[in-house]
């Protein structure tokens, strides 16, 4: 799992059946120091999270265990957002 | 999941059976601001995408197996399960 800032949205009308109602947001992952690290990605949101906020995400197969219909295809699922940046306790920093 | 641009397609007559009539679609990665970049890739389609088309890349084995051919266990590690209308953007990444 990574952090990751959401950074924008994807809209896709023609979608496989089982992605539809779903979101698509893009994410920004960041380091522990919540600089960015590597390129943006398209995540599939599993919590209800929006643009703007502080997220992790879940990649592989079980990135597709947050959703009920059991052929939910995604490599990279939102499954937590995180309170607020204050929220991440690095002991490093 | 990768967003990419759909350039093109493979034809291969001889292909593994799991797959046989799906078609091998040629996609270059993209960023959200619609820049090319380095990364091509074959993925099996599963939206009917054509040439031009901007898509969302799955890549990962069984997502990809049960989009494009409805059963796990097929050997594909890409699929393609959008077709992108709109990227919108933080205005503080543009």
């Amino acid at each position: 799992m990574q952090l990751a800032r959401v950074i924008g949205t994807v809209v896709s009308t023609v979608k496989n059946e089982s992605l539809e109602g779903r979101k698509f947001l893009i994410v920004q992952t960041l380091d522990a120091d919540l600089k960015p690290k590597g390129k943006p990605q398209v995540a599939l949101d599993a919590v209800g999270a929006g643009v703007g906020e502080l997220v992790f995400w879940c990649r592989g197969k079980e990135a597709s265990f947050p959703f009920k219909r059991d052929a939910t295809p995604t490599d990279c699922t939102i499954v937590g957002i995180v309170d607020s940046d204050e929220h991440i306790f690095n002991g490093e920093r | 999941m990768l967003l990419a641009r759909v350039i093109g397609n493979v034809v291969a007559t001889q292909k593994n059976q799991r797959y046989e009539g799906a078609r091998v679609m040629l996609c270059r990665q993209i960023t959200p601001e619609g820049e090319d970049m380095e990364y091509t890739t074959l993925a099996l389609d599963s939206v009917d995408a054509g040439e031009g088309d901007i898509v969302l890349i799955v890549q990962e084995g069984w997502s990809a197996s049960t989009a494009a051919t409805k059963k796990a266990g097929a050997a594909i590690d890409s699929a393609i399960v959008g077709v992108v209308d709109r990227i919108d953007l933080l205005e503080a990444e543009k």
